[in-house]
């Protein structure tokens, strides 16, 4: 038994926070509980019944006490502020818990039955274990390859599901180096419990010199240069020209981030769903004044490499994007 | 002993047809009874083996896929076929034709085929069961129960689904017999709340049970032909599942408790000898309950993906329940002050009940909270809450109700000092077992963990050490009830002075129920006139 546990480590810039709301609640639900069971406890010993009359005859009438108005409405008023308390608390909490900061440093995520897969952007992959930088916002985009999971470090008091067909994500920034462990939250099939690993928090230039470190096995490249191996051995170039419209297919340069406009109106910011959507099923939102012969490439392409080719497709943008943005 | 040959609704006749056949409210209550005992019987034994499985931190007494059918039968089972039924179909069918001063139910043919559709769905799904299980969880989530679990999930869902069906035939005959055989002079604000928490309870059997059914068709349509709803990679959301899902599953948890709520309204009444404290806002507040539990299912989805003002708004909804909810518990405690309180095992289990679902709806709020939610979602944290709500309220309030109302459904005494004993073990092992839970889910334990780190032990072995208490607990009645029907004392028709139209017949009654239809001149509860009779009803035998 490595030790007894009551409170979780905190290792977050978030922990505290919702430590805070949760000692709040705590203490709410204690005041009431208390409050609830003193009350039960002393009206029984005070109001209790004398012998004799129990239990089957009609013991002396009890006084009769009409509802009143006043504590009617003080009892739930009460309870109402408290519960508009717990909700904006909760709610600024919720936000910053899942809006993340501008410049966050990504790290792609899949969940797969049943091990965490990692990429970081610079190459370095990893199986169950994720190392990251302390004091800097680390934003996973995370895919699931076949059912539901959840991605949940209870040190930094955050968890967010990876669902298949959909990116989510999830930020957090540790506050201090250590390992914290790191589980499967949605139940998913028999090794549902194995599904854990951890995540190792390192100080900066620690983790600089561990993402530069030689990786066991194959060589490495950056996610992007992947995505542009898996964008021509898919044949995309035939429609999509890197840098220009084709009559086939409009282009990918800058298409990152900008707002598409769709057949049939109305336009849609291409980001990392949308781009995702746009591979696999892509009649679902067709760009204007093109025609629909675009195939599905559901199958064709795995959820990681999916990433790899968005990665490719966002390193193709700068100028132009930056300049539509205005 | 003189009054032995009176003819009641249980000697009228011992053939096994008169039981089968019957349309008597009165014996289908008891058809049900022993049906949702033996499924709590077997919901109760996976939970042992769960428990056993998780005394140790590794996998070790059962494979994992094993330990996840079982708990995929807890829930199921216990759900579905033990809590959603239990005081509606066995209580709620037993007292509200005596209640409303009525001969039987509206339909009461349709009452017989409730508890035959029950009995096909607690069959095809414990079929299901036997012949390989389902893992999926009692939720099916998919894409995992339509595309990857290789389980008996269809025969398990379809029992499911059957047994929808029994519920809301029970909805629907409440209603209706609640709108048209009430006696004369029982006006509306005359109503015991029991009656008026099963009105409400049927409107959420109606509107929500339809939305489960077609749920696991479509999952069943995705499993079996490959149609594409819920999977993504045959085109589907795999949320909108979820949506779909807790529809139901949400308000079904206020299936559980409000009756629950209206036997404890009952029991503190008679036991403090007091009117209840709040009359018209306790029953209000049945519906407001009903009514929110509609709108709140996104709650169950706030680490999901749906967007950030989906959950804040499902947050507030959510928050909204509290309010009728703590206000009835302020009632219960009201109506104590300046009571007559016995402390007899019924009344026992109704305080218990109050200190127990105050815990489950606190915490309640604190899972309401979006902010803290997402730390806790999906751990022991959750497992803990809902087990106070479910187990702490809706068995404690189930358990206080057949302690209370045994008399009259069997015409004997229960022991009372063991009731009492059994009453505080209950409660005793279900702290054990339970309040561990929360410590272990915010430390960060997931839930359906068939193996565990190390430094969840110590909680862990608390939680079983009581679950082994709780388990007494509830054997002892189960012993003590069965030991009763030849032994107990014989019961008078109204042993505890109360003032409810069932006391006013004898017990057991008659299959009329009422010699006369009785008349009322009064409102519930009226304990304060030292010995005034709620109606002028002439008691045969």
């Amino acid at each position: 038994m490595k030790r007894l546990a009551f409170f979780p480590e905190q290792a977050s810039t978030m922990a505290g926070q919702v430590d805070g709301l949760f000692f709040f609640l705590l203490g709410v639900t204690a005041f009431f509980s208390l409050l609830i069971a003193g009350l039960i406890v002393t009206f029984m010993i005070r109001f209790r019944r004398r012998p004799g009359t129990w239990p089957s005859e009609r013991s002396e009438p009890t006084h009769s006490l009409e509802g009143s108005f006043f504590l009617e409405t003080f009892w739930s008023v009460v309870p109402f502020g408290i519960t508009l308390i717990a909700y904006f608390w909760g709610a600024s909490i919720y936000a910053a818990l899942y809006i993340p900061p501008e410049n966050a440093l990504q790290i792609n995520v899949v969940g797969k039955q049943w091990m965490w897969k990692f990429q970081h952007l610079e190459g370095r992959q990893e199986i169950d274990e994720l190392h990251i930088p302390t004091g800097r916002a680390v934003r996973l985009l995370m895919a699931s390859e076949d059912v539901i999971h959840s991605f949940y470090v209870p040190a930094f008091r955050t968890k967010m599901d990876a669902v298949p067909g959909r990116y989510t994500s999830l930020w957090f920034e540790a506050t201090k180096p250590g390992e914290y462990p790191l589980y499967c939250a949605e139940y998913c099939g028999t090794l549902h419990s194995g599904m854990i690993g951890r995540v190792i928090a390192l100080e900066p230039t620690e983790f600089e010199a561990w993402l530069a470190g030689i990786e066991p096995g194959a060589g490495r490249l950056p996610v992007a240069a992947l995505g542009e191996r898996v964008y021509q051995a898919q044949g995309c170039p035939t429609c999509h020209e890197p840098r220009g419209d084709s009559a086939r297919g409009p282009s990918l340069a800058g298409l990152a981030g900008t707002a598409v406009p769709l057949t049939g109106g109305g336009t849609v910011t291409a980001d990392d769903n949308y781009l995702r959507e746009s591979i696999v099923t892509p009649q679902a939102k067709l760009v204007a004044g093109y025609p629909p012969i675009m195939p599905t490439y559901q199958g064709l392409v795995n959820e990681q490499e999916l990433m790899q080719l968005i990665a490719y497709i966002k390193s193709l943008a700068p100028a132009r994007a930056a300049a539509e943005k205005r | 002993m003189e009054s032995a040959r009176r003819v009641d609704y249980l000697n009228v006749d011992y053939g096994v047809r008169s039981w089968l056949l019957t349309t008597d409210h009165k014996r289908i209550a008891l058809l049900y009874l022993v049906s949702i005992t033996i499924m709590f019987m077997i919901g109760g034994l996976s939970a042992v083996a769960i428990r056993l499985e998780l005394l140790t931190p590794a996998g070790d007494l059962l494979q994992a896929d094993n330990y996840n059918k079982l708990f995929t039968m807890h829930g199921v089972v216990m759900v579905f076929f033990f809590l959603i039924p239990s005081i509606p179909a066995v209580l709620g069918n037993f007292l509200l034709p005596l209640m409303i001063g009525a001969r039987d139910v509206a339909f009461p043919r349709l009452n017989l085929l409730s508890w035959y559709v029950f009995v096909t769905g607690g069959l095809v799904t414990l079929f299901g069961m036997i012949t390989g299980g389902a893992d999926t969880g009692w939720t099916f989530y998919t894409p995992y129960s339509t595309a990857a679990a290789t389980t008996k999930v269809i025969p398990v869902a379809l029992g499911v689904f059957i047994n929808g069906f029994s519920s809301i035939l029970t909805g629907l005959n409440f209603i209706v017999t609640i709108h048209t055989l009430r006696a004369p002079g029982l006006r509306w604000f005359r109503l015991p709340l029991f009656v008026w928490t099963h009105y409400a309870t049927s409107i959420i059997f109606i509107l929500g049970t339809p939305v489960i059914a077609i749920t696991l068709a479509l999952v069943g349509l995705e499993r079996g032909f490959h149609i594409g709803i819920f999977d993504p990679a045959l085109g589907g959301d795999p949320v909108l599942f979820q949506h779909l899902f807790w529809f139901y599953s949400h308000p079904a948890v206020y299936i559980m408790i409000l009756p629950s709520m209206g036997v404890i309204s009952e029991l503190v009444t008679c036991f403090a000898r007091k009117k209840l404290y709040g009359y018209t806002v306790v029953a209000g507040a049945s519906f407001a309950i009903a009514f929110l539990g509609f709108l709140v299912w996104g709650h169950h989805m706030f680490t999901s993906s749906q967007t950030i003002l989906s959950g804040l708004i499902f947050s507030f909804l959510s928050m909204a329940v509290a309010i009728p909810s703590a206000v009835k518990v302020f009632n219960w405690t009201a109506t104590l002050y300046r009571g007559s309180i016995a402390w007899s095992a019924p009344m026992l289990y109704a305080l218990g009940f109050i200190g127990l679902f105050t815990i489950g709806g606190l915490t309640g709020i604190m899972l309401a909270s979006t902010g803290l939610d997402v730390h806790v979602h999906d751990t022991y944290f959750i497992v803990a809450h809902f087990h106070y709500i479910m187990v702490g309220g809706a068995i404690m309030g189930y358990l206080g109700g057949l302690h209370y109302w045994w008399p009259k459904i069997t015409g004997r005494m229960y022991p009372e000092p063991l009731a009492r004993i059994a009453g505080l073990i209950v409660f005793l092992g279900f702290n054990l077992t339970f309040f561990p839970q929360f410590v272990l889910g915010y430390l960060g334990m997931p839930r359906r963990y068939h193996a565990y780190p190390e430094e969840f032990q110590v909680l862990n072995v608390f939680s079983t050490a009581g679950a082994s208490v709780l388990g007494v607990g509830y054997l002892l009645p189960l012993l003590y009830f069965t030991w009763s029907l030849r032994y107990g004392e014989r019961a008078p028709a109204n042993p505890w002075g109360a003032t409810g139209l069932e006391w006013q017949t004898s017990s057991p009654p008659p299959t009329e129920n009422f010699a006369v239809t009785p008349v009322v001149t009064q409102d519930a509860y009226d304990y304060h006139e030292a010995a005034a009779p709620v109606s002028e009803v002439l008691v045969r035998g």
